[in-house]
């Protein structure tokens, strides 16, 4: 190890430890849910002491219950700038992920914008140039819908061998939100686009000044410029004021902090889609605006790093997405894949957004592996790794979206394994 | 009846609306010289390159100060991304992404030197600086000649080895059934 080298792994202990001590003890513990092993004790009738006594005042902005727990882990990254956050899947509840537990992936750090002085300039092969306030743009005619929003790099340790020990780390940079916003084709028609525009470069107002190159296509099919995310405005680390959403689309195409749109005619060939997010194939090649997140599915209860305390009956449920559309089916299996039973999907079942899926399940205390396998509106089936590695290898490290396994040990233990 | 309409009508469409956009009359039209200081991504034809040139040569002293400390002083020794080298390296065992063995584009690596770097001081290198330490790191790589000047005209001829090296996405490639077979009826 050199001294750079060193250094680097001083720096980046540094800013883990003070990221932990910033977490409190969420982490030392164990992931699984503690209730699950609680049992109605015995004891004399009593009334609880909560109505003896007032409660807490009315307030101006909610907080969660102080027993709850669940945060966001930062991954093991050289800065906490250039860095990402896990969403905690298995305390995740229905299909909308809390604003303040959508994951993160900064290039350049998170911004501070001041709305009343952010702009977005919409520019080249237009008509009509435009610069606009936020406040125009929440005045314009507004949509809200519920899309996923899944980075390409999720499961990127787990192509070779079982990395992460439970599913925020496997399986934690896909979230999902309400968002709230103007449709883009909305404001490319007020703008005019000119024969030849065929792609949009857009650019956000980070650090990273990160940009992408977006087919025109689809900017008029279904992207949002959207402000609010679950009923409020955007949070600053999901782009506040302004983002794009780009329904079905890797993550990181949909430019945070955005400032400026300009339409032309050929992708502008930048950093974030050459060097990085391309899938480089066994052959030499890579491919690149690899865009769509192909369907995927992961069992979330139970889950890497938890616990059953008995034999018995659980509800296994997981989430279900896909970037083709909606999830038609899931089938979860108890036996390491040799029988597949249909899961219930929980309503809504929406396009472009987490599904919840639901399997009942007595556990007979033997060792077993489960696993979940979803089918999309295209017909398109989530493969296992082994197919996957066949057609990509093993340094393709985006879009994993293979079938994950859980193994339960006898001792009712779950951990993440390749079956 | 009619008249509410045609009053209606004339307040969506009629009423001379205060900014730019046709129907809903937001926004205004940014000045030229505003686009153009707002325009800095740069495409692979360098058409929004500004004025103004350098070499390696000049190059060094600035890669030394600005770029060293995080990415080695040959551009190979990191800690942060590896620059230089990799060549040969992409069907190995052990792929090395650089800027000579990867990126398609010699473009792109003046965008991203202007737009991001240096990471602690993003956006703080003037662009004859940015020319100076594009064209050392395309030297280091043996892409340029040390005196070769790379300018607003000269970069986006540069010939980068791996421009070839890209292919769109094939997608869906796998039948997704796998060794599991097709699924069987549910059984509950």
């Amino acid at each position: 190890m050199g001294v750079r080298e060193r250094e680097r792994v001083g720096r980046h202990r540094r800013g883990f430890l003070r990221y932990g001590a910033a977490l409190g003890a969420a982490f030392v513990g164990s992931h699984a849910d503690p209730l699950y092993a609680q049992r109605p004790e015995n004891s004399s009738p009593t009334l609880a002491d909560s109505t003896k006594k007032l409660g807490a005042p009315v307030g101006p902005y909610g907080e969660r219950a102080r027993f709850e727990t669940a945060v966001r882990r930062q991954a093991k990254t050289p800065t906490n700038e250039s860095s990402w956050t896990f969403t905690p899947l298995e305390d995740s509840r229905g299909i909308i992920t809390p604003s303040a537990l959508h994951f993160e992936r900064h290039h350049g750090g998170i911004p501070i914008l001041d709305p009343a002085k952010h702009k977005l300039m919409i520019h080249g092969l237009v008509e009509r140039p435009l610069v606009l306030t936020v406040g125009e743009i929440h005045r314009l005619p507004a949509v809200s819908r519920i899309y996923f929003i899944e980075c390409s790099g999720n499961t990127l340790t787990e192509w070779e061998k079982p990395t992460e020990s439970g599913v925020q780390g496997t399986h934690g940079l896909t979230s999902c939100s309400e968002w709230t916003g103007v449709p883009l084709s909305l404001l490319l028609i007020e703008a005019g686009v000119q024969n030849g525009g065929t792609w949009i470069v857009a650019e956000g107002a980070d650090a990273a000044v990160m940009t992408r190159s977006i087919p025109l296509e689809k900017a008029m099919d279904d992207i949002l410029l959207a402000y609010g995310q679950n009923g409020e405005a955007l949070r600053p680390e999901q782009g506040y004021p302004l983002r794009l959403v780009i329904p079905g689309w890797e993550g990181s195409a949909q430019v945070k902090w955005v400032r400026r749109l300009k339409v032309v005619d050929k992708p502008y060939m930048t950093r974030e889609e050459t060097s990085k997010y391309t899938d480089l194939m066994p052959d030499g090649t890579a491919r690149r605006f690899t865009f769509v997140m192909e369907a995927k599915s992961v069992i979330t209860t139970p889950s890497g790093d938890q616990r059953l305390p008995s034999v018995g009956f659980y509800e296994i449920r997981g989430l279900a997405w896909s970037g083709r559309g909606a999830v038609r089916r899931v089938e979860v299996s108890t036996d390491g894949g040799r029988n597949w039973s249909d899961a219930r999907l929980e309503e809504p079942v929406l396009r472009h957004a987490h599904t919840r899926f639901c399997h009942p399940w007595r556990w007979d205390g033997r060792e077993t592996i489960l696993q979940s396998r979803c089918t999309d509106e295209s017909g398109y089936v989530q493969p296992t790794r082994e197919e996957l590695v066949k057609q990509r290898g093993l340094h393709s490290y985006y879009h994993n979206n293979a079938i994950q396994s859980w193994k339960v040990s006898a001792s009712g233990s779950v951990r993440n394994v390749h079956a | 009846m009619h008249s509410v309409l045609v009053v209606a009508l004339a307040i969506i469409y009629i009423s001379p609306v205060s900014g730019q956009s046709p129907t809903y009359g937001v926004g205004r039209e940014p000045s030229p010289q505003e686009i153009r200081v707002w325009d800095i991504a740069i495409g692979p034809d360098g058409k929004e390159l500004p004025e103004g040139g350098s070499t390696a040569a000049i190059g060094r002293n600035v890669y030394a100060a600005k770029c060293a400390a995080c990415h080695g002083k040959g551009g190979k020794e990191g800690p942060y991304d590896v620059l230089v080298g990799g060549f040969q390296s992409l069907t190995s065992a052990r792929p090395v992404k650089t800027v000579g063995s990867y990126w398609p584009y010699a473009t792109t690596l003046w965008d991203y030197i202007n737009r991001a770097m240096p990471f602690q001081a993003p956006g703080s290198l003037s662009s004859q600086e940015v020319y100076g330490i594009t064209a050392y790191i395309l030297y280091l790589n043996g892409i340029v000649q040390e005196s070769e000047t790379i300018s607003a005209q000269t970069l986006a001829r540069v010939r980068m080895p791996n421009r070839d090296g890209f292919v769109a996405d094939p997608r869906p490639d796998t039948n997704g059934l796998g060794k599991a077979g097709r699924a069987k009826p549910a059984k509950r």
